[in-house]
C-alpha cells in the first residue's frame, strides 16, 4: 500500500465526520474511445443524485479546465481520479504522473487503463510500422514529401510540438502505481453503479481490488442451457447457424465467457455473440489468454495430440482472439516491456 | 511572433490543441489545429479475423461506437459479396437511427445549446447545460437524460452490449427482435419523434426569434465557403445507413455522386508533420492547402454538408423543418457554421421518424434476419453517415477472412480542414489589434469547433459551473506576456 494511501485512509474517516466536504473528482482519458466517459454516464437519473453530492474538478471531454490548472493543484487535491485509456505517447505518461501526484486515489477505469485493451493489439507493431501504413502506404493517403508527423515542427510563424509516439501501449499500472480496477470496455453500467456506491459511501474495498464485478465467470450470469462441454469443431459466428438456447462454447464458438472476470450480465451472449472477454481475467488468473487456450484445449473431443493441433487451426487469428482486451498484460511482450522500463526511467526526469 | 495555445482544447471527443500565432501587429497571422495523437487501428487490424473488425473499430469511438459497427459489418458483407437480407438492413437502421437521436441529442444540449440558449457571452458560470435548464425549464434535464437512456436501452435490447453493441455481423444480425421488443421500440420512437419536435420548438423560440443570436448565425465570423458532401437515397434524400455519396460544390451545383465503394477515386488525404490527422480533400480539385473556397478541394461532411448535399429529408416532418431552414436562412446551399446545430435537430427529428417508420413494417419481427455467407472473403468497402461526417471501411482480406489491408476515414476526419478553417477564421475576427483577450473572446472561438460536433457527450448537466480555461500569449522564446483565465 502506498504512503499516499494510507494517508488517504486515516484522513478520510475524519473529514466526512468534520467536513462534510464533496469529494473531488477526475475524469481523464488518454489511448481510448471516450466509451468509459459515456459508460459512466449510464448511471442515468442518478447524475443529478451525484452531482449534488461530488464535485467534479477535471474532465476535459466535458469542461474547460486545462493541463496547467492541474499542474497548479496542492498534491492529493483530487480525492478520485477515475483514469481510463492506455498509455502510448509522451503526453499520457505525464497525465498518468500528474494525475498519480494530484490524486489520493487512481482508479484504472475500463479495460484500456487496467489491461491495455484494444488500442494494445498496436503492441503487433512497431511505430514504424504504424507511422509507413498511416502516412505513406494507405490508400487514400498523398505524401509527396515522404513525410511523418514530427515532435516538434518548424512551420513559418513559429514551432509547433506533438507528443512522441511510443513503440509499445502500457497500462496505467505499468507506469504508476493503481490503487482500484473497474473492469469492462467499457464497463457495463451495473458495474458502474457498485463503483458509485463505494464513492458515495466512502466504504473502499480491499487495496488493490476489482470494484464492480464478481469473482466468479461470465458463465455464471449466461442463462445458456448448458452440458458437459466437448466439441468436434471450432466455428465461426458469422460462418454458422448459432442456437439461441445452448451455451455458445457447446456449439464450438470461442466464447471467453470461462475466463473472463464475470459482472457484466453476459450481454453479447444475450445477442448470440461469444464473450469477448472485455472485462478481464479472474482474479489469481495472470494470462487470461493461456487461461482461455486451457479451456479450449480441454473441450477439445479428441485424445490425439495431432487431432487437437488440427482442430486448433480454425482459430484463424489466436493472438489476437486470445488477448484482444489483455495485449499488454500479457506474457508476449515481456522483452519490450523490459525495454520500455529502461525508456520510462529515462522520461521520469 | 506571439502564440496563443489552448492545451487541451475541451469539451469534444478526443484530444486537441489550437496554436494561435499573432503578427507585430497582434492580429492573426495563422492558427494551427493540432490533433495529438494516433492509435493506429489500420495497422494493428491486419491479421484480425473480419467478424472481429466491428468489435474491433467500434472502439476507435466509444460515443459513436454503432457507426462504425455499422460501417465494419457492411464492408464485411462486401467482402463476402453477400446481399443481406431487407429485415436485417431494416434492423440495423433502426438501431442506427435510436442511436443518431441519443447522439445529437448529446451534442445539442450538452455541448452547443449553452452558447446558444444562454448565450455567448453570458457569465461564464451560466454558460453550461444547467444555464440551458434554467432558461427553459427544468424538465428539459429530465427529458435529455430519457433520451439517451432510451438510446442504450435500445441498445440493449438489438445489440447486447449497450455501448459498443456486436450484433451486426457481416451477412446480416445476429439476433432479430420479437413482438414485444418491437412494441417497446416503437413507444420508444414515438417518445423520439415528440422529443425532435420539443427540440425544434426550443430552437425556434430562443433562438431564431432572438435577432441578436440570429446576427451572429448570419454573421460573418463564422461564415466561410466549403464544399459539401452526404449521403443520399435513389432520391437523394437525406439518409444515413445507405446511399450514394454526394458532393455539391459552394454554389450548390453536383460535382460527384458515387457509389461509396469508389470512395478512392474522389477522396484523398494529404499528410502534413504538425499533426498526426491527416487532411481528407476532394481529388479532383486537388490539395490546395488549408483555404476555403470554391478552387480548394476542402469539404464538409457535417449535419450542415448533408442537408445542402441533398434535395430534402425522406421523412415528412424533418421535411417540413428542412424547408423552413433554407426559407430563413437564405436558401441553398448554406454556409453559416453555427446554423449546423439547426441543421443537426432537424437530422434528429428525421432519425426518430425513420425509426417508427423502420419498425411499422411487419417484415421487422422476420426470422430472416441473416445470410450466412459461403463464398470466399476478398475486398469489401462499407460506409455510413457518422453523427459527425461519412464513415468509410475499406478492408482486403486472405482466403480464411483475415485482414491485409484496412483503410478507415473516419466521420470527423472529413471536417479536419474546414475546422481548421472556421477557427483561423473565428480568431482573425475576434482577436483585434491592441485589444485585450476576453473571456467571450476566448469562448466565441471554441464556438467555431464546437459546431461540428467533437463530439462528447457527457454530462456537461451534473457539472455546476463552468470551468476555467487560461490562455496565455507567449513570445516566440516561450515568455509569458499576457494571460487571462475565465
Amino acid at each position: 500500500m502506498s504512503a499516499k494511501f494510507e494517508r488517504f485512509i486515516s484522513t478520510r474517516v475524519k473529514k466526512d465526520v468534520e467536513e462534510e466536504e464533496k469529494p473531488r473528482i477526475a475524469i481523464y482519458w488518454c489511448a481510448s474511445c471516450g466509451g468509459c466517459e459515456i459508460a459512466f454516464l449510464e448511471i442515468a437519473e442518478r447524475i443529478l443524485d451525484l452531482a449534488e453530492k461530488i464535485e467534479i474538478v477535471f474532465c476535459p471531454c466535458i469542461m474547460d479546465i486545462k493541463y496547467h490548472d492541474v499542474w497548479d493543484m496542492p498534491d492529493d487535491y483530487i480525492d478520485i481520479t477515475l483514469f481510463n485509456g492506455a498509455i502510448r505517447n509522451d503526453e499520457h505518461l505525464e497525465m498518468a504522473y500528474l494525475l498519480r501526484d494530484k490524486s489520493k486515489i487512481l482508479v484504472a477505469y475500463g479495460s484500456c487503463a487496467a489491461k491495455g485493451c484494444i488500442p494494445a493489439l498496436a503492441n503487433f507493431n512497431s511505430k514504424k510500422e504504424i507511422f509507413d501504413y498511416v502516412y505513406k502506404e494507405s490508400p487514400s493517403t498523398v505524401n509527396p514529401e515522404g513525410i511523418t508527423p514530427q515532435p516538434i515542427v518548424e512551420v513559418p510563424e513559429g514551432e509547433l510540438e506533438l507528443p512522441a509516439f511510443w513503440d509499445c501501449v502500457k497500462t496505467l499500472d505499468q507506469i504508476v502505481q493503481v490503487d482500484y480496477y473497474v473492469p469492462g470496455c467499457p464497463p457495463a453500467q451495473k458495474t458502474t453503479n457498485e463503483l458509485v456506491d463505494v464513492i458515495l459511501s466512502g466504504k473502499l474495498p480491499k487495496h488493490g481490488s476489482y470494484i464492480g464485478s464478481a469473482t466468479k465467470s461470465v458463465c455464471d450470469d449466461c442463462p445458456r442451457e448448458r452440458k458437459e462441454k466437448k466439441i468436434k469443431k471450432i466455428k465461426r459466428p458469422h460462418l454458422s447457424e448459432i442456437d439461441p438456447e445452448v451455451c455458445l462454447l457447446d456449439q464450438g464458438f470461442l466464447c471467453c465467457g470461462p475466463a473472463t472476470r464475470g459482472g457484466c450480465g453476459a450481454q453479447c451472449p444475450s445477442v448470440n455473440m461469444p464473450c469477448i472477454g472485455c472485462y478481464g481475467p479472474l482474479d489469481g488468473i495472470e494470462d487470461q489468454g493461456a487461461k482461455m487456450l486451457g479451456v479450449i484445449a480441454s473441450v477439445l473431443d479428441y485424445e490425439d495430440e495431432e487431432d487437437i493441433k488440427k482442430a486448433m487451426e480454425d482459430i484463424v487469428d489466436p493472438a489476437g482472439y486470445l488477448y484482444k482486451f489483455s495485449m499488454s498484460k500479457s506474457l508476449l511482450f515481456k522483452n519490450r516491456h523490459e525495454k520500455f522500463k529502461a525508456d520510462k526511467e529515462r522520461l521520469r526526469v | 511572433m506571439k502564440k496563443i495555445s489552448i492545451d487541451p482544447i475541451t469539451r469534444l471527443e478526443g484530444h486537441g490543441k489550437i496554436d494561435i500565432f499573432l503578427n507585430d501587429e497582434g492580429e492573426v497571422e495563422n492558427a494551427y489545429f493540432q490533433i495529438p495523437e494516433l492509435r493506429g487501428f489500420e495497422v494493428f487490424s491486419q491479421g484480425r479475423p473480419i467478424e472481429d473488425m466491428p468489435t474491433i473499430t467500434s472502439r476507435i469511438c466509444g460515443v459513436c461506437p454503432e457507426a462504425h459497427l455499422m460501417a465494419s459489418s457492411k464492408a464485411g458483407d462486401a467482402a463476402y459479396g453477400v446481399e443481406i437480407p431487407r429485415t436485417a438492413k431494416m434492423l440495423r437502421e433502426v438501431m442506427y437511427s435510436a442511436f443518431f437521436v441519443g447522439d445529437h441529442t448529446t451534442h445539442f444540449y450538452v455541448l452547443g445549446a449553452p452558447d446558444f440558449i444562454v448565450g455567448p457571452e453570458a457569465p461564464k458560470t451560466e454558460r453550461n447545460i444547467l444555464g440551458v435548464v434554467a432558461k427553459v425549464g427544468k424538465e428539459i434535464g429530465g427529458k435529455v437524460i430519457k433520451t439517451r437512456r432510451l438510446m442504450h436501452e435500445v441498445m440493449g435490447i438489438m445489440g447486447g452490449k449497450t455501448i459498443h453493441p456486436c450484433s451486426s455481423i457481416p451477412g446480416g444480425m445476429s439476433k432479430g427482435i420479437n413482438e414485444e421488443e418491437r412494441a417497446r421500440l416503437l413507444e420508444i420512437a414515438d417518445y423520439y419523434i415528440e422529443f425532435g419536435l420539443f427540440s425544434l420548438d426550443i430552437f425556434d423560440k430562443i433562438v431564431l426569434q432572438n435577432p441578436e443570436y440570429l446576427e451572429l448565425i448570419l454573421g460573418d465570423v463564422y461564415f466561410h465557403k466549403t464544399h459539401s458532401m452526404g449521403t443520399v437515397d435513389e432520391n437523394n434524400k437525406v439518409n444515413f445507413y445507405d446511399g450514394k455519396i454526394r458532393i455539391v460544390d459552394t454554389n450548390g451545383d453536383e460535382i460527384h455522386k458515387y457509389d461509396p465503394k469508389n470512395y478512392l477515386d474522389y477522396i484523398a488525404e494529404r499528410v502534413v508533420k504538425w499533426s498526426y490527422l491527416k487532411f481528407p480533400y476532394i481529388k479532383s480539385i486537388g490539395w490546395k492547402g488549408l483555404v476555403d473556397g470554391q478552387d480548394s478541394g476542402i469539404y464538409k461532411a457535417t449535419p450542415l454538408s448533408r442537408l445542402n448535399a441533398a434535395d430534402g429529408m425522406a421523412t415528412p416532418l424533418a421535411q417540413e423543418a428542412y424547408e423552413k431552414f433554407y426559407a430563413t436562412l437564405g436558401g441553398k446551399p448554406v454556409h453559416y457554421t453555427l446554423s449546423t446545430h439547426w441543421a443537426r435537430l432537424i437530422e434528429l427529428l428525421y432519425s426518430a421518424e425513420r425509426m417508427k417508420e423502420l419498425l411499422e413494417d411487419d417484415e421487422i419481427t422476420s426470422d430472416n434476419y441473416r445470410v450466412i455467407p459461403t463464398g470466399m472473403p476478398g475486398e469489401g468497402i462499407g460506409s455510413v453517415e457518422a453523427p459527425r461526417g461519412t464513415l468509410t471501411h475499406h478492408y482486403t482480406c486472405d482466403e480464411k477472412g483475415r485482414i491485409l489491408k484496412a483503410n478507415l476515414i473516419v466521420g470527423t476526419t472529413n471536417n479536419y480542414g474546414a475546422m481548421s478553417l472556421s477557427i483561423k477564421k473565428a480568431a482573425q475576427n475576434l482577436i483585434k489589434k491592441g485589444s485585450k483577450l476576453t473571456e467571450g473572446t476566448l469562448n466565441m472561438i471554441e464556438m467555431a469547433f464546437r459546431a461540428y460536433d467533437p463530439c462528447l457527450s457527457c454530462a456537461t448537466h451534473t457539472i455546476p459551473g463552468q470551468m476555467p480555461i487560461t490562455v496565455r500569449l507567449r513570445s516566440k522564446d516561450g515568455e509569458v506576456l499576457d494571460e487571462m483565465s475565465r
